[in-house]
C-alpha cells in the first residue's frame, strides 16, 4: 500500500472536476491539477488576478510575466481567454458564479470547516489571500491535502484547533489516502487507495469516518 | 489638459508623511517599481501601504519596508509564497521585530473596499471572512439566514499604478494581468500616479480600448520598466 505521490492526487481530482465548469485551483498543491486536466473535458480555469482561460505554459513557449496565476507560476492564455481586473474577478468568485474551487488545508473538521491560512503558532506570519473569498462564492468546495500532517497528526478532524477559512464550507476532501465527503457528524469515505482496509484508515483520521456502500478503490 | 510629468522624482514629488498609498501589482505584473524606488529617494515616511501581498522580492515594496518608510501594511498575503526564495523576508524581519503594523486583508475583501471608497459608498456588508477571526471586532450581521461582516471603505491619498499605455490625458491600457488592482487603485486614491510603457497621442487609444478613464489619473510618467521575472 503507497500513498498516492502529488502528481497521482492531481490526476484524482482533476477527473472529479465536473466538464465544461468554471474551476479555480488554490496556491500551492491545487495549483499542480491544472496539467492533468484533459481537453475534452472542456473546464475553464479562473485565476483570481484577472484570469479566465489559462494553461500551464507548454515547454518551448516563450513566457510573458504580464500572464501568471495566483501561485506567481507563468502560464499561457486558451483560446477564448479574458482578462479583468481584481474587482470582476473577485465578483466571479464572491458572487456564485465559480463552479469549483479546489483548495489545500491545513485542517478539515467533519463539518465542512475548513483552515488553511494560519497556524496560530507564535511567530507565524499570516496569509489569506483569496481563499475566504472563494468559500464565500464559490459553488462547490474540494479540499487536497495530505491525510496526516509532518508529525503525524490526522489533518481531518472532529473540530478544527487552527483560526478557520470558512465555516461548514467544504464538499469534499481528497488526501493521499481517501476521498471521502463531508457529512456533518462524520466523513463518508468514497474510495480508498488499492491495499488499504477501512480500520486503517480509520486509525489515522481523528474524526469518525463511514464506508460508502460503493466505496471503490482509486486507480491511479 | 497634459498630465505628463518628466521624470519619476516629479512623479513622486509633494507626497506627505503619514500618507496612505495604494500599490498596484500582483505577483511580477503591474509593479509600479520604478516609483516605489524613486519614493525611496525622497524623505517621504510614515506610510501606510496597501498592497495584495508583503513584497514581490528584493525589490520595491521590501526596499521602503526595509529602509523604515513604511509604519503599517494592509495586505491579504503577508508572508513570502515560497520559503526557499522569500519574497517578503524585509517585512517577515520587521514584522517579528515589532516594527511594523499589519492589517490583514482577504483579497477580494481589499479590492471591494476600495471600490466603494473610489465609487463613493459607504460601509458594505459582505459574506467573507464571516465566523472567522478576521472578523472579530467588526459588526456582523445574519441577513436571510446568511452571516455578513460590515467593512469600510478604504480611501488612500496615492496610488501607483503600472500601466501599458498612456496618453496626455491620463486614459490607461494594461497588458494582460498588470491590470489587477491598478483599475480600481486609480479610483480609491486622491492623487493617481501611473507608470507606464508608454505615452501615446490623445485619440491614439481607441475609446473602448481604454481601461482606466482619464478622470482618475492625475499624473503619468513614461519610464523603461524593468521586467520582473518569477
Amino acid at each position: 500500500m503507497s500513498p498516492l505521490s502529488r502528481d497521482q492526487l492531481a490526476r484524482v481530482v482533476a477527473a472529479d472536476i465536473p466538464a465544461n465548469s468554471y474551476a479555480n485551483l488554490g496556491i500551492g498543491m491545487p495549483t499542480g491539477v491544472a496539467k492533468f486536466l484533459r481537453p475534452e473535458q472542456g473546464v475553464t480555469l479562473h485565476s483570481e488576478n484577472g484570469i479566465l482561460g489559462m494553461t500551464a505554459l507548454p515547454e518551448g513557449q516563450t513566457p510573458d510575466v504580464d500572464l501568471i496565476n495566483a501561485s506567481r507560476e507563468l502560464v499561457t492564455l486558451t483560446p477564448g481567454a479574458s482578462i479583468c481586473d481584481h474587482v470582476v474577478s473577485f465578483s466571479m468568485m464572491r458572487g456564485g458564479h465559480i463552479d469549483v474551487t479546489i483548495l489545500g488545508g491545513f485542517q478539515v473538521s467533519v463539518e465542512g470547516d475548513l483552515a488553511n491560512w494560519d497556524t496560530g503558532v507564535a511567530g507565524a506570519i499570516p496569509a489569506v489571500g483569496g481563499a475566504m473569498d472563494l468559500v464565500a462564492g464559490a459553488k462547490q468546495v474540494f479540499v487536497m491535502m495530505q491525510h496526516t500532517d509532518r508529525d503525524g497528526q490526522s489533518k481531518l478532524v472532529t473540530e478544527c484547533t487552527y483560526p478557520l477559512t470558512g465555516k461548514a464550507v467544504v464538499a469534499k476532501v481528497y488526501t493521499d489516502l481517501a476521498i471521502l465527503e463531508v457529512k456533518h457528524d462524520r466523513f463518508v469515505v468514497r474510495g480508498m487507495i488499492a491495499g488499504m482496509t477501512f480500520e486503517q484508515l480509520q486509525a489515522v483520521t481523528a474524526a469518525p469516518l463511514e464506508m460508502a456502500v460503493d466505496c471503490h478503490t482509486i486507480e491511479v | 489638459m497634459n498630465k505628463i510629468v518628466q521624470s519619476l522624482s516629479e512623479a513622486v514629488d509633494g507626497i506627505a508623511d503619514g500618507s496612505t498609498l495604494l500599490l498596484g501589482g500582483f505577483g511580477s505584473s503591474g509593479v509600479p517599481l520604478e516609483l516605489m524606488q524613486a519614493l525611496l529617494d525622497t524623505g517621504v515616511t510614515d506610510l501606510t501601504v496597501v498592497s495584495n501581498s508583503a513584497g514581490g522580492g528584493p525589490m520595491g515594496l521590501s526596499q521602503l519596508i526595509e529602509a523604515g518608510k513604511v509604519r503599517k501594511l494592509i495586505c491579504s498575503y503577508a508572508r513570502s509564497l515560497n520559503a526557499k526564495t522569500p519574497t517578503a523576508a524585509a517585512f517577515e524581519k520587521r514584522y517579528r521585530a515589532g516594527q511594523i503594523e499589519l492589517e490583514l486583508v482577504p483579497q477580494g475583501t481589499m479590492a471591494e473596499r476600495l471600490r466603494a471608497a473610489g465609487a463613493g459608498m459607504g460601509p458594505f456588508f459582505t459574506p467573507t471572512a464571516y465566523g472567522t477571526r478576521l472578523a472579530e471586532g467588526k459588526e456582523t450581521r445574519v441577513i436571510n439566514g446568511r452571516g455578513f461582516v460590515l467593512e469600510e471603505p478604504l480611501h488612500a491619498d496615492v496610488a501607483f499604478v503600472k500601466a501599458h499605455l498612456a496618453d496626455p490625458l491620463g486614459n490607461l491600457t494594461y497588458r494582460y494581468a498588470g491590470r489587477n488592482f491598478a483599475p480600481v487603485m486609480c479610483m480609491a486614491a486622491k492623487l493617481t500616479v501611473a507608470q507606464v510603457d508608454r505615452v501615446l497621442a490623445v485619440g491614439d487609444i481607441e475609446p473602448e480600448q481604454v481601461m482606466t478613464p482619464s478622470i482618475f489619473v492625475q499624473r503619468v510618467v513614461e519610464c523603461e520598466h524593468v521586467p520582473i521575472i518569477p
